[in-house]
């Protein structure tokens, strides 16, 4: 399989595009924030997403889904990384789907999932920094499980029908499905540098059933997933943010020539697409070699692809302020909002130095 | 087409299992370990018969047509073929700016007589290529060449100086871009091949800070050329040039991947050693190296991706600029990193513990990655006007 998009991801692509550019693009997140909005994100679009089928990607055929696989969800992600748009498709669709897949609570969670109706959440870290450490314990009792504790950077956690709660169980780091409604569970909003809303939540003697424990195995390729899918949003942030500063350049007019004139924007506009690129490599490779099952260490694709789109995006959004110069410090200017979101994706689920840390253990030094 | 492409995976692996010689399964050393072929080659044990093997299969050249003595392979087995040899650590059998660079511009623009000459001696290793492209005058602006090309009815006359032509003393033949009109810059140039034991060709090398001499002067004095040298039409070199130009661009960013990192892995943690936890000793080192293997390792999809769109004739005809850009500035980051994790063990210059200075050599011939084949900077302004369509100064 080749290292570019096949002409159904491609028209997957442009149907995402279209779809996301005109119906949410930044002016919609622009709204929500200057609106307050108590959700964070549209249901009504959350609903399209489902008749579009998106919220279905990665649920097999068999539960009634699409089948497809990480290279499909990122098409969606990168668009909705490109327009800002606030979406739980990254928890919900993407990261959620995969933990679920296989367990005994599919059959549960994914029928409310493909209508476009529950949101998930990933309670996951504990501390500022996402270190891949989980303090959290459960305890057995009975047939069941009582997990108590606090989680924060919790995305859509004061909205969502589903937790995913990661906790220590004899030893070994464990995913929990929760059911948001369970006694003891408090999620507390609050709004992120990007508008988006995130929340601390507290587990206070939470009891769950015996099948809510959905295993070790699924946590690790849930946090692939959701690594792999953070960077094509991010990577639509990056080229969003990029686009935009392209075009400026092409009509900001000083000295009487278009400021894309001087070799001094031209070179490091050459050089930050040249990082974009490689970090677009990146992501389409572990995306692809996980769908084929070629990855020998998913493991190494994900982090290889999370530490480079770190590094890409954070250099076009901070580039993008610079050549915008002082309109892009304003907040009627678009633009300034890219380098908040990149900042919040580019911390979620470990940052670039968490990630570069991974790849050099997993090479030997 | 999956099936057969395993079944052609698995006879490709028995087969290099069996040919490949143990010798040529070792990491590349240091240049000798690199062979070019040519009229006079000096080889290493197993060099010939390596080259030789993968020659009699047509797989010094996999993806050219069998005529022309490739190996007729089509996209996807050649990509199996590299993958094969990359898993048994199989060294390049044969390195050649007749493989890389003049035999793309040969299947392009030579006449059938000029393939069937000039291609499968190629593909033989046969005869090793020179470049003759800049002058003391024409360098970034290589338009600007002086070195001129009479039309003496059935030969040209050449007469000028090329500079930086790598390994022109111990190659065989050149190709060469000549001015055969002088009222136009890029229109008048012509690109001829003639053999470099023609009388009035003469070369010297040009000691550099490595303390190799890849490089040379070269001087042409009335020599003679015959006019079924030509490749391409007449004045019409510079098309040709800038084709040969971007697979030139492609083979350089190709250094930035041969054999991944593990000599700079092995190198750090010998020489810096280890904490308990297996961490390289020097913290800052450690992040420096951890930083650089995300970004080869993200390059290594980007040149899977490059090679994949090139094959399917979907890549920006640009895009070579950006790969030769970003292959190169990994490749002296690279380098740079080696001499630090190597300490003073690598800065001896000719004992055996550095290997002859190996590592302090290619660091220092890495500088001119960034220099050759186009500048850096060459390559950032063609990235910003073609791919970006940024506006002219």
């Amino acid at each position: 399989m080749p290292l570019f998009l096949d002409d159904e991801q491609t028209m997957l692509r442009d149907t995402a595009r279209d779809y996301v550019s005109e119906q949410m693009p930044v002016a919609h997140m622009r709204k929500l924030r200057d609106d307050a909005n108590p959700d964070g994100f549209s249901r009504e679009h959350w609903k399209s997403f489902a008749e579009m089928g998106f919220t279905g990607i990665l649920i097999p055929e068999s539960h009634g889904g699409l089948g497809l696989g990480q290279v499909e969800a990122g098409v969606v992600l990168e668009e909705i990384g490109r327009n800002l748009a606030p979406s739980p498709f990254l928890t919900t669709a993407v990261a959620a789907v995969e933990a679920l897949k296989g367990s005994a609570q599919a059959e549960r969670w994914f029928p409310g999932i493909l209508a476009g109706e529950t949101v998930a959440a990933l309670a996951l870290d504990e501390k500022a920094k996402h270190d891949g450490k989980v303090a959290m314990e459960a305890k057995r009792s009975g047939n069941g499980f009582v997990l108590s504790g606090a989680k924060q950077f919790v995305t859509h956690g004061h909205v969502a029908d589903l937790m995913l709660v990661a906790a220590q169980l004899e030893g070994e780091a464990t995913l929990f499905a929760v059911p948001a409604d369970t006694a003891g569970v408090t999620a507390t909003p609050e709004r992120l540098t990007d508008a988006s809303l995130a929340s601390r939540v507290t587990f206070e003697d939470v009891r769950l059933d015996g099948d809510a424990a959905i295993g070790g195995d699924a946590y690790a390729r849930m946090l692939d997933a959701a690594r792999i899918g953070a960077s094509a949003e991010m990577l639509g942030v990056g080229g969003g943010a990029m686009d935009m500063t392209m075009g400026y350049l092409k009509d900001r007019k000083q000295f009487g020539v278009a400021i894309g004139s001087f070799q001094a924007l031209q070179h490091r506009a050459a050089h930050l697409y040249s990082e974009l690129e490689v970090a677009r490599a990146a992501v389409l490779k572990a995306q692809q070699d996980i769908d084929t099952g070629r990855a020998e260490n998913p493991a190494m694709l994900a982090a290889v692809a999370k530490a480079m789109t770190g590094l890409a995006t954070t250099l076009s959004v901070q580039e993008a302020i610079q050549m915008h110069g002082g309109i892009g410090m304003t907040d009627e200017h678009d633009i300034g909002f890219y380098m908040k979101r990149a900042r919040v994706l580019a911390e979620m689920f470990g940052d670039t130095n968490f990630h570069a840390d991974a790849v050099a253990k997993m090479a030997g030094f | 087409m999956t099936e057969d492409l395993e079944t052609f995976r698995a006879e490709t692996r028995a087969w290099l299992e069996a040919n490949c010689p143990p010798e040529m399964r070792q990491p590349v050393r240091s240049d000798k370990d690199i062979n070019w072929g040519g009229r006079n080659p000096v080889f290493q044990p197993g060099q010939k018969e390596w080259m030789d093997a993968m020659a009699g299969r047509g797989w010094t050249v996999p993806d050219w047509p069998q005529a022309y003595g490739g190996g007729g392979l089509s996209p996807a087995q050649t990509k199996i073929l590299r993958e094969e040899m990359r898993k048994l650590g199989c060294r390049n059998p044969l390195n050649s700016f007749g493989i890389s660079m003049l035999g793309p511009a040969l299947l392009k623009y030579g006449t059938e007589e000029q393939k069937r000459e000039h291609l499968p001696r190629i593909a033989r290793g046969e005869i090793r290529w020179c470049q003759g492209y800049s002058e003391p005058n024409a360098g970034s602006d290589l338009a600007g060449l002086a070195t001129s090309a009479e039309d003496k009815g059935d030969h040209f006359l050449v007469n000028g100086q090329k500079v930086w032509t790598s390994y022109a003393d111990k190659a065989d033949w050149i190709f060469c871009l000549v001015r055969t009109d002088k009222s136009t810059k890029q229109g008048g140039i012509s690109f001829l091949l003639f053999d470099m034991e023609t009388p009035g060709v003469s070369t010297r090398p040009i000691l550099l800070i490595s303390g190799y001499s890849p490089f040379c002067e070269t001087f042409f004095d009335d020599v003679k050329v015959p006019k079924g040298n030509l490749l391409g039409e007449l004045n019409k070199g510079w098309d040709v040039a800038k084709y040969l130009l971007g697979h030139e661009r492609e083979m350089i960013s190709g250094m930035g991947n041969e054999g991944g990192n593990k000599s700079l892995h092995a190198i750090a943690r010998d020489k810096v050693g280890l904490t308990e936890d297996g961490k390289l000793a020097d913290p800052l080192l450690r992040a420096q190296m951890a930083l650089f293997e995300v970004r080869t390792r993200a390059f290594g999809a980007m040149s899977e991706r490059f090679m994949d769109e090139l094959k399917a004739g979907r890549a920006h005809p640009a895009q070579p600029s950006m790969m030769k850009y970003y292959g190169t500035e990994l490749n002296k980051t690279r380098n740079e990193l080696m001499m630090a994790a190597g300490g003073s063990d690598l800065l001896e210059w000719e004992s055996d513990a550095s290997n002859g200075g190996a590592a302090a050599r290619a660091w220092l011939r890495t500088k001119a990655n960034s220099i050759e084949g186009g500048t850096s900077e060459i390559q950032l302004n063609i990235i910003a006007k073609r791919i970006l369509q940024l506006p002219g100064a």
